[in-house]
């Protein structure tokens, strides 16, 4: 119940406030962020009533959609999805706050829009059907489209295309194998009356017997990674994501950022590494290689940006390089790692976004030239960039660094890497991250108050108090105590890289690690 | 004999009406007469498919013999599915004429008339189960058409596309009429079971029935506006009356790609297990594969650099006869299942779409170029969005009925081993994104332009109709498809 209320109370909220009357703009404002913070209350008796010992999915909740093609209407969470829907929950509202002075046109269609979003976002973590999943998947893309291209900067037309055709691209031919694998294993395999299935733990459960010819399951696996690659987006496929993130509102690049992009790196863990043992053992150096060359690279053309947004962009690219770099690193502190690192880039990048709205608000360029002493006139707000600065460097205490951490000791213990070189290669980012962030940090706040511009300046307000300190609370939480939310992850993240590592050293499994359980299957 | 009453109920009625409208049309010359009775009786043809489908049963044990038709009609589920698609599209097509024509150019009862007689053709392809139904009704059909697309005949335009239309689809008709012939000659029968039936015994001369099969398929293939006989569909979608393209390119299009499915199906291609005929049927699969695939592809590259909406519109639905003839290269019941689904889908939303063209349409600017789109959401924000959801169900983005016809096809073409196809249909997907999101871009993120001025009424109604199917069979197709498998039988 709690689940679904998670899920379609942005709905409802959309669908009522079609009827509103445009013109009411306050009511809009306000009545979206009620939803969204009703929506993020009832998510944390989610995560109160969820029992982290249990690896398998909680709060199943399965109806019958279309029965000729057993697509159902199937949702739950487990210990990797849960964090991301609290992530999606905690991000929502407080874009909802920081729209209310950056968006000024057409309040109606984007309140609505960005409680649409909010659902299909929260529907893409915890639908367990891959038909569902990938309506999910593609209803994510019409609001951020909109939202690109109706609030966003001076390209924003050819930003907005270019996210939609990129993301479209990826996802129609994961599609091809959501539809070969329903055939394959609903026909050929279980027999089903409709002779197809999309039943993702079915599929999962047939699956890990690993009954599919690497030959094919080879491409079943590079399809499902295409399109999430393209969404992470893992280098050299994430030349759509510094345009959209440049000319994205700040609310949508807090959302782009902060949400969107582990829609990619969760479905890699969800479906690539669950799914496809062979291929992923097999693909695992090959991305890994790309996760170090995305590190490096993006920290280096972060290094020679002159404009804050794009840097906070490209330092994505880089951030998340950690993330697939811990994840097909296949060991459970990488693959930890990588599950809190996705959770600290929403916070810490999402911050530094809203950072450069707050700016950008004051006044309207984001050169990093035209700044300089912002510390003597803004002082308050200095202290807080400073912090999602640090954060995003990854300095011990706060949240970045337990995630990149985690990441890179997975990647030097990895078995399946089997090789020093990716970690290595990997902490130069750490480095690279202290230059360019802590380069750009000093020429925006510090040094003399040069631009007559900026002697005018205005101290955060309120309502910016508001909505920071809470990301800023979570960053403290994460760093100091992280056991906290890395407990929630662990059991299921255990399963999932035990599975592995049982196919890959049969040998080495011992009687511990065969006790895996499987969840309960409902073959009819 | 009673129950053959009730199983052509479609047919009377529709066939009285027609007499009765012409006849009224001669005496009082009522505009009211004709256009409202045009809708009841529609209405009423509607509501008798569903008296029909109570007797199919006893149609099908009884094996038609013993019937008046003599077994030239066929009465089967899906047949009457397609019933209900035709007189539904060719409802909402005279639900939105009345005032395109008037605004551009009179309103002429022979209108609705023509659009009776063209469903009439199209119920009689549906039920076909004889070559000769079948070219009747594809005439029927077509000669309507001819007239209709010329219909505004001050429009140079207009009378362009009839006269090209009509030229060509002479042409058509021609090859069909001649590979109807050398099927004749081959199997001395025209009626699908007898055909099937010796074709199957393997007493036949290989040579005519491959070229007699091409034929008519090339005729029909002209019909869908299937590569390489799709260079009419542009101009004559372009010039009709917006109405009547809309109409031309659902109804039918599905017409005519049903009787596609109708002899794939009645002739079991590829001829199952049959040694006599195995290079051929192998290759007439291979080859209509390779005209969905070219159709597709050609459909929407050419879409992308258009800049009249309609001739866009007109491209695209080029493109979406490839979509459909997946299914009868699948040609299994998914395939048919699918074809319905698709067809049902793209009916509401290419109606839709261009429905919202002719409400815009003026008669000293028909307003059809981009440009003219720019800024629309401003002022019509309600239209804008109707059109926004018709471009996303078109381009196949859930959770609209688009995506799940489209899906279906997947499914039909993947289980009998069309990859490849498959994935030509999802590059040529990709590739049609990019003009749908086009319109919807040039609505939304364009500064607005003055001009046009979007009229409400009737047409309106149609278009609220398309789009609440739009979504409604988008969330919940397991009502047309529970409809459908239970036709198919």
């Amino acid at each position: 119940m709690e689940l679904l209320l998670t899920l379609f109370l942005p709905l409802v909220g959309a669908i009522l406030l079609l009827f509103v009357n445009r013109n009411k703009i306050a009511l809009f404002k306000y009545s979206s962020f009620i939803v969204s913070i009703l929506t993020f209350i009832i998510s944390i008796i989610l995560l109160i009533k969820f029992d982290f010992t249990n690896p398998n999915f909680q709060f199943f909740y399965e109806k019958i959609w279309i029965d000729k093609l057993d697509a159902g209407f199937r949702i739950g969470v487990d210990g990797i999805s849960i964090l991301l829907v609290l992530l999606t929950t905690f991000i929502s509202p407080i874009t909802i706050v920081s729209s209310f002075t950056a968006i000024e046109k057409r309040e109606k269609e984007y309140y609505i829009l960005l409680l649409l979003l909010q659902f299909a976002m929260t529907g893409v973590f915890i639908s367990l059907d891959l038909f569902l999943f990938y309506i999910f998947w593609e209803l994510v893309l019409i609001p951020m489209y909109f939202i690109i291209g109706l609030w966003g900067g001076k390209n924003r037309i050819y930003a907005s295309v270019k996210f939609f055709i990129y993301t479209v691209v990826g996802s129609l031919f994961m599609l091809v194998a959501i539809v070969w694998l329903g055939l394959y294993v609903g026909g050929n395999i279980l027999k089903m009356p409709g002779g197809f299935t999309s039943n993702f733990i079915l599929i999962k459960e047939v699956l890990s017997k690993n009954i599919i010819p690497f030959e094919i399951e080879k491409w079943l696996f590079l399809a499902f990674a295409l399109s999430f690659c393209i969404k992470v987006p893992l280098f050299p496929l994430h030349t759509w994501l510094p345009d959209a993130h440049t000319e994205a509102p700040t609310p949508g690049s807090v959302i782009l950022a902060g949400i969107l992009l582990k829609l990619g790196t969760y479905g890699l863990i969800r479906f690539n590494i669950e799914l496809f043992t062979t291929s992923s053992i097999f693909y695992a150096p090959y991305i890994s290689i790309l996760a170090v060359v995305g590190i490096i690279y993006g920290a280096l053309v972060s290094a020679v940006q002159t404009d804050v947004k794009r840097l906070v962009a490209f330092s994505s690219v880089s951030h998340l390089g950690f993330v697939v770099l811990g994840i097909f690193s296949i060991t459970v502190e990488g693959m930890q790692g990588a599950i809190i690192q996705m959770v600290n880039h929403g916070l810490s990048t999402g911050m530094l976004f809203l950072a450069v709205g707050i700016l950008y608000e004051r006044r309207h360029t984001r050169e990093i030239a035209e700044y300089g002493g912002i510390a003597r006139v803004m002082p308050a707000f200095t202290v807080l960039f400073g912090i999602a600065m640090l954060s995003s460097v990854g300095l011990p205490g706060l949240n970045g660094f337990v995630g990149e951490f985690l990441s890179l000791l997975g990647a030097f213990k990895s078995p399946i890497l089997n090789s020093y070189t990716y970690a290595i290669l990997g902490a130069t980012g750490v480095i690279f991250a202290a230059v360019y962030l802590l380069t750009m940090f000093q020429k925006v706040a510090f040094g003399p108050l040069t631009n007559p511009l900026n002697h005018t300046l205005k101290d955060l307000s309120k309502r910016e108090w508001s909505y920071l300190v809470p990301i800023v609370i979570l960053m403290l939480w994460i760093g100091v105590y992280p056991k906290f939310f890395l407990n929630y992850s662990e059991a299921s993240v255990k399963k999932v890289v035990e599975k592995v590592h049982q196919y890959k050293f049969p040998a080495k499994a011992n009687n511990n690690s065969l006790n895996i359980q499987f969840e309960k299957s409902n073959i009819k | 004999m009673i129950e053959e009453i009730f199983l052509t109920l479609p047919h009377i009625i529709l066939s009285i009406s027609i007499i009765l409208f012409l006849v009224f049309d001669g005496l009082w010359k009522n505009k009211n007469i004709n256009f409202w009775g045009s809708l009841i009786s529609l209405l009423l043809c509607f509501l008798s498919v569903f008296i029909s489908l109570q007797y199919i049963d006893f149609g099908i044990s009884s094996n038609y013999k013993n019937f008046v038709t003599k077994g030239l009609l066929s009465f089967n589920g899906l047949s009457y599915f397609f019933d209900l698609l035709f007189i539904l599209a060719a409802f909402l097509s005279i639900l939105s004429s009345r005032e395109y024509q008037r605004v551009r150019y009179k309103e002429l009862n022979e209108f609705y008339t023509l659009i009776l007689i063209a469903t009439f053709g199209m119920i009689i392809i549906s039920h076909s189960n004889n070559f000769i139904t079948l070219f009747l009704g594809v005439e029927t059909m077509s000669l309507s058409f001819y007239v209709l697309a010329g219909f505004f005949r001050r429009s140079l335009q207009s009378v362009e596309a009839g006269i090209k239309y009509f030229l060509l689809g002479a042409f058509a008709t021609g090859f069909l009429v001649y590979g109807i012939a050398f099927l004749y000659g081959t199997a001395k029968s025209l009626d699908f079971t007898n055909f099937a039936n010796i074709v199957q015994s393997g007493e036949i001369n290989k040579t005519y029935l491959t070229i007699g099969i091409t034929l008519v398929f090339i005729g029909l293939a002209f019909k869908i506006a299937a590569f390489p006989f799709h260079q009419w569909a542009p101009d004559v979608y372009t010039g009709a009356p917006t109405t009547i393209s809309a109409f031309m390119s659902t109804a039918g299009k599905a017409s005519a790609v049903f009787a596609l499915l109708l002899i794939a199906r009645n002739l079991n291609l590829p001829f199952a297990n049959l040694e006599a005929t195995k290079s051929i049927a192998f290759n007439i699969q291979e080859i209509l594969s390779i005209i969905s695939a070219a159709t597709m592809l050609i459909g929407n590259f050419i879409a992308l650099v258009q800049k009249n909406v309609k001739r866009m519109l007109a491209y695209s639905s080029v493109a979406h006869a490839g979509y459909l003839l997946m299914g009868i290269v699948a040609n299994n019941p998914e395939g048919w299942n699918a074809i319905a689904f698709y067809s049902l889908a793209y009916l509401f939303m290419q109606f839709g779409a261009f429905t919202i063209l002719s409400l815009c349409e003026k008669e000293e600017n028909d307003f059809n170029s981009l440009e003219d789109y720019y800024g629309f959401s401003k002022k019509h924000p309600f239209l804008a969005g109707t059109m926004s959801v018709f471009m996303l169900s078109l381009a196949g983005i859930p959770p609209f009925a688009g995506f799940f016809g489209k899906y279906f096809l997947f499914v039909s073409a993947i289980k009998s081993g069309y990859l490849w196809l498959t994935i030509v249909a999802i590059i040529s997907s990709i590739i049609s994104m990019y003009y749908y999101i086009g319109l919807i871009l040039a609505m939304y993120f364009k500064e607005f332009k003055e001009g046009i001025q979007p009229r409400l009424g009737l047409p309106f109604v149609a278009v609220v109709i398309c789009l609440a199917l739009t979504i409604v069979f988008g969330i919940v197709p397991q009502f047309i498809l529970d409809f459908t498998y239970s036709l198919l039988g």
